[in-house]
């Protein structure tokens, strides 16, 4: 026993050298197999995607061990001058950024694109946990204002793109580390008011025409079933007649006859309820739990404050995507360009939220060295 | 909460913090995950049935597949109307290389307009990429010749046959027939309105005239329909599922073609209409207008330039002259009239009547004048047939009043529709006292009586009215429907995979008999017809002369425009369209008559009904009895009085 044990250890203890969480490396990677069967069958049975879809979890699974690599103080140190430089970008996107897709969201820095809006949604809650753990927990309301504050402004500049989605999974890291820094119930009471006193003026200034139709498709999708409702309403009809088993894998009709739109991407969770019925979404929600519950774990165990908050955050954001996606596809909540994380085809938010898993395995596997 | 004394963190306190707001969170992380589960649970479970329904209803579609039309066979199995591949070019852009290029390669091969050219980039715009669209509606035979030869260098542009409906007699069977036109809004409303419109998705046409309307159910058949999975684009993916269309049924007409044919050559240049029937059945073997018009022509959509012409054409050639035309009977209708004074007992055989050359009612200067000048003498009911004298019927007339003659003249059927198997049919008018008054509002004056007796007046009559009328004649009372259908025709398939055609008899109920007080009368009045024909120097002798088939008739000739008292008639000095018309009817032979003949001419240059009309009836007989030798049993009744005139070298009425 005791020797089987110690071989434990020793097994234990290479994965924890080479930074490694076993537990989150098996959900990711269940998440990232089920990626590649589901792209292969939205995307119309070619191989072609499947492989581009490979090589991209190839490049994100890099990433996030050499992420991991790094020990989680290093961030803390870096945050402000990080954010700063982040904030720069943000501005100089909206001021010479490339336009793609009616939105201006890349920046051409001449041998790649790269898309800022991506690795804020790292450096915020870094930033805000930096920030917020400087003082004692819970957090004081002037720090509270202050760090509302840091968040409001990268969320403004990327919803000014326009760039709904992101900016919202970016609001939503800042406002988890305030949250879990220990903000009054009272102060959060508030902040909600404040917010929904918000949603007029997010209507009449800062929402754009085809995001307000987007609202409004939402609410009721059959006003115009071939043309903004189309989507929502070709999606419940893929979800809905999946049933309970499914229609199988490669069987899915709406999918495979091309009726679903966006279907590797955005639209993907309904390829899979129309392919795998409620017993699938049961399994994969039951995964996604799986995850949210290995990543909380590591954020209680943290020994310091900030990587407790960061970590925490990166979690709770990583959920995000899974209510909105799901929630959107499904007919919850209207329509915001949300990856379903892990699976969707895209390349850049899976490379970020693997990032985002390298530094939460990081936090994991560092702290036996930085009490 | 925590007042600014230590700066101490107090790490145990802020881990407890921690883990409860992390708590707080994870339990909002499942609650959301519930809600997200919850939801896809209803439409998963819930409403799994209504959405099953709709991501089958955008898969499966149900593409119709149009029966072909049944075929037309005249009584000898010679076919009348036919389906017939018509071929268009067709091209699937998708499937083409350079479009442009192509196009105009194709079309300068086979010559086609670059009109049709410019149309075919029209309809591109709107079609869908991998859909056919039409560059060539009616490829002639050499175009397709040429283009499948060169097929293979032009992928995607193929030649397509569709069957459209085809009359190879051209106008000689277009009156019968009608034919089979695109169906237009006011058909398509009409099938709405029916409950037929499911049946006619795929089918083009839909008979517009004659036979082809008249049996329109029967020849179209049942839809078929192919079930096929399309995706979002409408392209279709698969078939999932085929069910045959079911053809129409092959119908069968009594019409002879030759018959017609010799009807149509003996009427050519003259405006006119013949309708033969068979008395024992009341089967059309002939029924022919002059002039006609090519029903083929409205197959494709007929060009405004020559629908204008066929509309504007002074000879009416769209009038189906045999069941739509009212002629004045004139003298065709004697014998009906003195079956008449013989039944309501007015007259015997026996009754004489002199004739001077003109009749006079007691008390009116209005002098009404017979045919023949100096009129016939002494005569009695056979020689006023024979001679078709009118001073006798205008006396019979007279003594009959208008009431007894219009009663008896609609139970043989004037006045009003035969119920032949085609909608064109009218009434034409058999005028009474109740129809004056109706019609003008007038009360009947006796002249009219008497002008109604020699078959004028307001009196009109179709052909087919007289042919009708003298089946009934020479069937003594026996009544037949008249009817261009014989028999039909279905496809039968059985279980084993056998197919036959069955063929059945199209049965006609018989219509109540016309019963008369003495059943000799009958052979009276037709004794009178056969000796008209038979006997030298009767009035339709001469046209016969030499026929072996023992023919009976009447002669016609009908004045069409009014005269004045005394005004002498000359044909030449008469404007064509009011010169008198030719009629004429006839059977044979004269013990079991098997045909029926009606001939009506309109405004004819010179003579009447025996030298214009009878010679056609005559050639319809000679072909339908051929080399066949009939004579009958009772030859030339004699009459008991009367001395025959020697007829004259003047035209009998």
């Amino acid at each position: 026993m005791r020797s089987t044990g110690q071989e434990q250890q020793k097994v234990h203890s290479i994965w924890q050298r080479l930074h490694i969480d076993v537990p989150l490396l098996l959900g990711i990677l269940a998440l990232l197999a089920l990626g590649l069967f589901l792209v292969y069958s939205a995307g119309g049975q070619e191989t072609a995607i499947v492989y581009l879809k490979a090589r991209s979890i190839g490049v994100a699974l890099l990433g996030m061990f050499i992420v991991a690599q790094i020990p989680p103080l290093v961030y803390r140190k870096w945050a402000v001058p990080v954010f700063v430089l982040g904030l720069l970008m943000l501005i100089s996107v909206l001021l010479f950024g490339h336009v793609g897709k009616g939105a201006q969201r890349w920046l051409d820095l001449g041998f790649m694109k790269f898309q800022p809006s991506e690795i804020m949604k790292l450096i915020v809650p870094i930033m805000i946990a930096w920030f917020v753990s400087q003082e004692n927990l819970p957090v004081k309301i002037s720090t509270v204002i202050l760090a509302f504050i840091l968040v409001l402004l990268p969320t403004l500049l990327i919803a000014k793109q326009p760039d709904l989605g992101t900016s919202l999974l970016i609001a939503s890291s800042g406002i988890f580390v305030i949250f879990l820094a220990g903000a009054s119930w009272k102060l959060i009471g508030v902040c909600l008011g404040l917010a929904s006193a918000f949603v007029p003026i997010l209507w009449m200034f800062l929402m754009k025409g085809y995001q307000k139709q987007r609202v409004l498709t939402f609410l009721n999708p059959e006003q115009d079933p071939l043309g903004s409702g189309y989507h929502i309403i070709q999606s419940k009809i893929a979800i809905g007649s999946g049933g309970i088993e499914g229609k199988g894998w490669l069987q899915g009709t709406q999918s495979q006859l091309e009726f679903l739109p966006e279907r590797h991407t955005d639209f993907i969770f309904s390829v899979f309820s129309e392919e795998f019925g409620l017993i699938g979404v049961a399994a994969l929600l039951a995964i996604y739990l799986f995850v949210v519950m290995r990543g909380l774990w590591i954020a209680v165990n943290a020994q310091h404050a900030f990587t407790k908050l960061l970590a925490g955050s990166l979690t709770l954001t990583f959920f995000v995507y899974v209510f909105v996606n799901i929630g959107m596809v499904s007919g919850l909540l209207p329509v915001v360009g949300v990856p379903l994380p892990l699976v969707s085809f895209g390349g850049t938010s899976m490379v970020t939220l693997m990032a985002g898993f390298g530094i939460l395995m990081a936090i994991s596997t560092h702290r036996r060295f930085h009490v | 909460m925590s007042p600014r004394r230590i700066v101490i963190r107090n790490h145990s306190a802020e881990a407890n913090l921690f883990a409860r707001r992390t708590f707080i969170a994870f339990s909002g992380v499942v609650l959301v995950l519930l809600i997200l589960f919850a939801n896809v649970y209803t439409l998963q479970v819930e409403s799994f049935e209504k959405y099953q329904t709709r991501s089958n209803s955008n898969r499966i579609k149900l593409l119709p597949v149009a029966p072909n039309r049944g075929l037309i066979y005249d009584r000898h199995g010679v076919l009348l109307a036919d389906n017939k591949p018509v071929y268009s070019l067709e091209v699937i852009a998708e499937d083409v290389d350079d479009l442009k290029a192509s196009i105009a390669q194709v079309s300068k091969l086979l010559n086609i307009s670059a009109d049709r050219q410019s149309k075919f980039f029209k309809l591109m715009k709107r079609k869908r990429r991998f859909k056919p669209v039409e560059l060539h509606s009616r490829l002639s035979d050499q175009q397709v010749a040429l283009f499948s030869v060169n097929q293979h260098k032009y992928p995607g542009i193929y030649v397509n046959a569709r069957l459209k409906r085809y009359y190879p007699f051209s106008d000689l069977t277009t009156h019968n027939l009608g034919y089979v036109a695109r169906i237009n809004r006011k058909d398509a409303n009409k099938l709405e309105r029916a409950g037929k419109a499911e049946n006619y998705a795929a089918t083009y046409g839909i008979g517009k005239l004659g036979i082809e309307k008249y049996y329109e159910d029967m020849l179209h058949g049942t839809i078929g329909h192919q079930e096929v999975e399309v995706n979002n684009q409408g392209r279709v993916i698969r078939t999932l599922n085929y069910t045959p269309p079911v053809p129409g049924k092959d119908l069968t007409l009594t019409l002879d073609i030759e018959l017609q044919m010799i009807a149509k050559r003996a009427l050519s240049g003259k405006r006119g209409a013949i309708v033969a029937m068979d008395p024992r059945t009341g089967g059309i073997l002939a029924m022919y207008s002059n002039p006609s018009y090519d029903g083929n022509l409205f197959v494709h959509g007929i060009s405004t330039k020559n629908y204008k012409k066929l509309l504007e054409s002074k000879d009416l050639p769209l009038i189906n002259r045999s069941v739509q035309s009212g002629y004045p009977p004139a003298s065709t209708v004697k014998p009906f009239l003195a079956l008449t004074g013989l039944e309501e007992n007015v007259i015997t055989p026996k009754t004489e009547v002199y004739d001077p050359g003109w009749y006079q009612l007691k008390g009116l200067p209005n002098k009404y004048r017979d045919w023949l000048p100096w009129g016939h003498g002494k005569v009695n009911l056979t020689k006023a047939i024979e001679q078709s004298c009118n001073i006798y019927f205008y006396d019979l007339a007279f003594k009959l009043g208008i009431t007894k003659i219009s009663n008896m003249m609609e139970r043989f059927g004037f006045g009003d529709y035969t119920g032949l198997d085609i909608y064109e049919e009218n009434k034409a008018i058999m005028p009474s006292v109740a129809w004056k008054r109706a019609r003008y509002n007038q009360s009947w004056y006796t002249g009219e009586t008497l002008s109604v007796g020699i078959g004028q007046s307001f009196w009109t009559v179709t052909p087919l009215q007289l042919t009708q009328a003298l089946t009934t004649l020479v069937n003594k009372g026996e009544r037949k429907i008249p009817h261009l259908l014989k028999a039909k025709s279905e496809l039968i398939i059985e279980s084993s995979g056998n197919a036959y055609h069955q063929i059945t008899p199209i049965e006609y109920e018989p219509r109540a008999p016309l019963k008369l007080r003495d059943d000799n009368n009958w052979d009276i009045v037709l004794n009178a017809m056969h000796n008209t024909v038979q006997k030298f120097g009767a009035t339709a002798h001469k046209p016969f002369k030499g026929s072996t088939y023992d023919a009976s008739g009447k002669t016609g000739s009908a004045q069409v425009a009014r005269r004045k008292q005394g005004e002498k008639y000359d044909a030449k000095t008469t404007s064509e369209n009011k010169r008198d018309n030719a009629m004429f009817i006839a059977f044979a032979p004269f013990d079991k008559p098997e045909i029926v003949i009606a001939v009506a001419i309109e405004n004819v240059a010179k003579g009447g009904g025996a030298t214009n009309a009878a010679p056609v009836a005559r050639q319809i007989m000679d072909q339908y009895f051929g080399d066949r030798v009939i004579t009958s049993k009772k030859r030339n009744v004699k009459p008991k009085t009367a001395t025959v005139i020697a007829a004259t070298p003047q035209e009998a009425g």
